[in-house]
This record gives C-alpha cells, structure tokens and sequence, in this order.
C-alpha cells in the first residue's frame, strides 16, 4: 500500500488525534507537554477550582516563573528581592496552585528556574513528535526540536489543564527553505527577521512553517530555537525544523530525555517524523541565506526590519506613519549611527550560551559607551551558571554591563526592568511594540553581536565594522 | 457562557492595522490574579497620557463613541501576545464584537471562548464600515452576516462549532470534559 507523502506537521497533527474533526466539531488533540508560567496561568487554576475539577495529567505539566520576576542580583541572604506586591501575589498564587495540583514547579530563587521556552529544552522534557502548549505565543520555540509547539489562551490553559487536550482547526501548512551559506557576522536572528520582513506580520496567519534547507541544517539547537520563536511574528500559529544528528545530540543525557534502550527507542521513532520526500506543503516561501544581511527593525512590529546598512522605508499609510512618528524617526534615512540609551540582551530569542558568547565576543576588551545601559539577562539559572563557569559574567561586568538573574526582564517590561519614554533601546528580544519595554519606550531589534556593537558603540552599528 | 445570536450596536472605528495585543492591553496591566476590571485598562497608553488623564482626539474618548458594543479596526488585528486579557478587557469594557479585514489567530481563538464575535470581511465591505464610524450595524451569527451603512450585507467566515458554541452559549470546556472516555481510550491505546 503507498501512502501519500506527508508533512512532519500533518505526522505530529494525525498521531495526536484524539478525534478526526468532523463537519460540526473541530479536532480533539492530545496534549504531550503543557508548560505552565505566573502570568497566563491563575484564572485557568480558578476556574478548574470552581468546577471541582482536577488536573488530568499532573506529570505532563511543568511550571515556571518568568515573566513579572524581578532579575535584580541576589541580597545578601541569597534570595532575589521581589518589590512588587502584584508581582508577589502571582508568584505565590502559582505556588499554591502547582502545590494544590501536584505541578512540579521551577520557582524563582530554584535552580531550575528561568524562561518556560529556556528550560524545557534544557531539561530534556521538550522532544521530537510532541504537541507542546503554553499559554505564551512564543511556545513556537520548542518547534526547534520537531515538535507541534503553539500558544494557547488562559480558557485553554484550563482546557488543557482539564482535559490534556484542546480543540483545534486544522492550520495550512508554510514551507520556509533557507539554502546556502550565511556570511560571517550574520546569524540565526538575521534569518527570522529576514523571513518576518519578507512575510509581513500578519504573512503567516494560519499556518504552521517548516523551515527547511541547507542553511536551516546548519544552525545548532540553540540558532533553531531563536529562529522558531520568532514564527508567531510573522502571525504563524507554529514554526518547526526536522529532527536530526544536531538534534539528538542535544538532547542525549538531558535530565529528561530517554536513556538506554528507550533512547535507542525513541531516536528510531524521531527519524521517521522529517516531512517525507514530495509531501505537499499549502505554500512555500524561498531565501537566499548568503544574501542576508545583519537585520534590525525600525518599526513598531517585527516585520519592519532592514538590512542594517539599509535606508529606512518611508510610510505609504497612515499605519507607517504612526509606526515612523512613534519610533521618531524618518523614511529614506539610515538607521545606522542612530543614538542607542539601553542594550537589552536576553529574552526566550536570545538569552542562551551561544548567545551570551557571541556578545561577549563583542564585549571583551571593549567598554560600554558612555550613558549607555547595558543588561544581559541569561534565560535561566543553569545557563547562568554556564556562563559564569567560562567567566562571561566578568566580560560583561567588566565592559560595564549589568550581569542579572534569570526571567523575561526587558522583553515585557513588567517585572520593573524597563525603557524610560522617549530611549532608544537595541534589544535580542522579539517585539518592537510600541510601549513593549515600557511606556514611550522605542526598539530596535538585533541579534546578540548587533546588540554588543550597539552597547560598545552607543550608536546603531554593523558589529562586523568593529575592529 | 450567554447565547449571542446577534448584536446590534453602533460602531467606533479604529482604522490602524496590526493592532497588536499590547496596545490593547499593555504587560503591567497582567499581574491581575482574575480578569475583572480590565476594561477600564484597554488602550491604556492610547486612552491615557503618562499622568492617567484621557487624551481627548483618541476615539474611544470621544463623547460619540460612548456605548458602542462593536469595533471596527484595521487588518490583522490582535496580533502579538497570546494574553486573554485582551478579549477580557474589551468585553469588561463593553465590546461585544470586532470587525476587521483579518483577525490574529490566538486572538480569534480566545475571543470566541468570551463571548467577543471575531468579525472578517472583504475589503470593500470594510472600507465601507470605517467610512462611516458610529453607523449602526448588525452582525447577525445565526445567518453568518454583517449590515453595512448602505443597506448592503457582508458575510462573514465562522467555523460551524464556534457558531453552534456562540448561538447556544456553550462552553468548550464542557464539551472536551464530555469526551473524557474518547481521551482516556486515546491514552490507553499510547501507553
Ligand atoms: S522572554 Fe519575552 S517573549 Fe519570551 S516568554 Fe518572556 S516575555 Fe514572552
């Protein structure tokens, strides 16, 4: 019997069916790993507590708390400050819930602690073939790893916390293939704002994507990551990558991964998901990976990006008015040399090792520019760790920079680090919104090295200039 | 869940695209433990200047706004954050339907599970709405259709469960929590 060529997506789609959607009723999918974090969580807890209802699969849920988190240093007394009352209510009410419910939570001040997208690569409990959730659009991330990964509400949240599974219609399926080499300087960061650009913020609305191609291949777990988080910036429900060699590497020996004869097992398994030869995709978009450029936005959504020596576009709507009007800036001019306030280096895009190291590469040896406010924000506990075991904590403290916890930070702006109105920021992080990292505050965003050249410069910079 | 089978309103028309769910509702606004009140934060930076007081030329601080229940706004609306707080704060304020051209996903999603009618027109018909801001309008769910300020009717796109949910005031939840033997055969036949 031949069957038709298939999709990794409509793979992942079709073995998680509880039930096939009808003509009446959508899909019944079956969750594998629901991720749970402060913020978007409370009212899905308040609402099962209403229904005496319980959690179906406690050990399919694992929390975290990242996002009103203050990333201050630690007191004296070892623990991590937390100044805001509603801020510490969130936080305690998570407690409460994953104590109530048998969750195991990562909680602020614990070694496990940081970024929910951060730690469930690091743990090992995100995996080739799942369907991942979290009431977060960045969930895409763990797409990285050949999951169906995508955001989900707070009514989902208790959906999934009920019911361990949720409601869905079928998404279209977008192949993104990136072939050829990147040039030196030009990063996996580089390549999701290019595609964004490209795409246009709403460009992906409906689909699920599969980035595939030489370049694609290529890039380390990590340069995955960073490219399937920003897929909801282009509107997309999930991004993905097949799992492979770089993959499995990765994941071999994580706390949470398989080990003995289920490795074997589930290796054998994951080599089966790639989407097979002549499947058909809804769509395919095609880039040209040695053509890119180092990109940064000049707008108010992430699909207003530009090569970095580009000029700035000038608005053909009232839309780009607003957006150029906002971020004080002007059509047909350069971004490049434009005043810098704050670098932002972290977020759930960019807060990993590799990340950290390429700004370091940047930093050392080099000062901060004067009246410039650097943060480097690791995505978790363990990464922080890493990076202070190879002294990349002195590189940045020593350039001037200031080295924090673990959490969210600057990319959301509710956790007490943020833009004053009116700064210029170059941030690693995902969203240019207006008012995203804080009221008034403007964004430009970059990878790591663009951010690093930024911090030692104070000025918009092509970090491949600095010698 | 109410019954919504259809609303009649007069508009406010916001003609800015991309809206993304931080302006609606910006991220200091989310360490609420529950979604009452949050009306009264929708558009915060938009509504209010940085001393909370109203700035009078944004459009839903102008006295002919006040009431309406339907909000006519620019493409790909609710883009961005997954925050349910953003249908929370529209519906606390007192929407009960969005028209646009095209509708984020995540937030078509959550809107429909609170009651808020995600609304999606041609362009044409669109146009024809954010022309005449403060018209009224009927968006009929039962028929799938919009009225539209010159006697004329767009159709709209809604799957057939979301509609039975919204004309029947049915809960998703309730529905998945009665599929609990189909599930629990799902996990068996896994395991
Ligand atoms: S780092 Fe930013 S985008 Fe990522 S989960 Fe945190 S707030 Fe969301």
């Amino acid at each position: 019997m031949s069957m038709k060529p298939r999709t990794m997506f409509e793979k992942i789609w079709e073995a998680h069916l509880v039930r096939p959607p009808t003509a009446d009723t959508p899909a019944i999918l079956y969750v594998d790993l629901h991720l749970v974090h402060e913020v978007t969580s409370p009212q899905a807890f308040t609402w099962l507590r209403e229904r005496g209802l319980k959690v179906r699969r406690p050990e399919r849920t694992v929390a975290t708390m990242d996002h009103s988190t203050p990333t201050t240093p630690r007191g004296r007394d070892g623990k991590i400050p937390v100044l805001d009352s509603a801020a510490a209510a969130q936080i305690a009410t998570l407690e409460k819930n994953c104590a109530d419910f048998g969750i195991e939570l990562h909680a602020l001040g614990t070694d496990g602690q940081g970024i929910v997208h951060v730690i469930g690569p690091e743990m090992g409990v995100t995996q080739p073939g799942e369907v991942i959730v979290c009431g977060d659009s960045h969930t895409s991330t763990h797409g990285a790893f050949g999951a169906l990964a995508f955001g989900i509400g707070t009514s989902e949240v208790s959906h999934v916390l009920a019911t361990q599974s949720l409601l869905q219609q079928p998404p279209r399926t977008l192949a993104v293939t990136v072939e050829g080499q990147l040039r030196p300087g030009v990063t996996a960061k580089d390549i999701i704002l290019a595609v964004i650009a490209r795409l246009g913020i709403g460009g992906g609305t409906g689909y699920v994507i599969e980035y595939r191609g030489s370049a694609i291949r290529a890039l380390s777990m990590e340069e995955r990551m960073t490219v399937c988080n920003m897929s909801i910036e282009a509107g997309a429900r999930a991004g993905m990558i097949a799992p492979d060699e770089t993959t499995f590497a990765y994941l071999k020996g994580r706390p949470r991964a398989p080990q003995g004869a289920a490795w074997d097992r589930a290796v054998a398994a994951w080599r089966q998901l790639p989407s097979d030869p002549g499947a058909a995709f809804d769509r395919e978009e095609k880039f040209d990976a040695s053509a890119l450029e180092p990109m940064i936005t000049y707008g108010t959504n992430p699909g207003m990006g530009i090569p970095i020596s580009g000029d700035i576009p000038s608005a053909t709507n009232a839309t780009g008015e607003k957006a150029l009007a906002y971020m004080g800036l002007q059509g047909e001019k350069r971004l490049m040399g434009h005043k810098v306030d704050v670098v932002f280096i972290g977020s759930c895009t960019n807060s990993r090792l590799s990340d950290l190291r390429a700004a370091a590469s940047v930093f050392k040896g080099r000062k901060v520019a004067d009246g410039v406010r650097v943060l480097v924000v690791p995505g978790s506990q363990a990464i922080k760790k890493a990076a202070e075991a190879e002294g990349l904590d002195r590189v940045f403290t020593e350039a001037g920079a200031e080295w924090r916890e673990a959490g969210c930070s600057m990319c959301i702006a509710m956790n007490g680090d943020q833009l004053k109105p009116g700064q210029y920021a170059v941030s690693t992080s995902n969203r240019n919104f207006e008012g995203r990292q804080g009221a008034g505050g403007r964004t430009f965003l970059a990878s790591p090295l663009t951010a690093a050249a930024a911090a030692v410069t104070g000025r918009v910079t092509d970090a491949r200039d600095l010698v | 869940m109410d019954k919504i089978d259809s609303i009649t309103s007069k508009t406010v028309a916001l003609p800015v695209e991309n809206v993304d769910t931080d302006q609606i509702i910006p991220a200091r606004f989310l360490k609420a433990t529950s979604k009452v009140g949050l009306g009264s934060k929708l558009f915060a930076d938009w509504r209010f200047d940085a001393e909370g007081k109203a700035k009078p030329d944004f459009v839903l601080n102008r006295p002919e706004a006040s009431g309406a229940q339907i909000l006519v706004a620019g493409d790909n609306f609710g883009c961005g954050s997954s925050r349910e707080h953003a249908p929370w704060s529209l519906t606390d304020y007192g929407f009960r339907a969005v028209i646009s051209t095209s509708i984020a996903d995540i937030f078509r999603n959550n809107s429909l599970k609170n009651g808020l009618v995600p609304v999606v027109i041609d362009a044409a018909s669109h146009a024809k709405l954010l022309a005449a801001p403060g018209a009224i309008v009927t968006i009929s769910v039962a028929d799938r259709t919009v009225t539209l300020p010159d006697g004329g009717k767009a159709s709209f796109p809604i799957d057939p469960f979301a509609r039975y949910c919204l004309l029947n005031g049915v809960d998703e939840l309730e529905f998945l929590l009665s599929q609990d033997k189909e599930i629990a055969a799902f996990e068996k036949q896994r395991a």
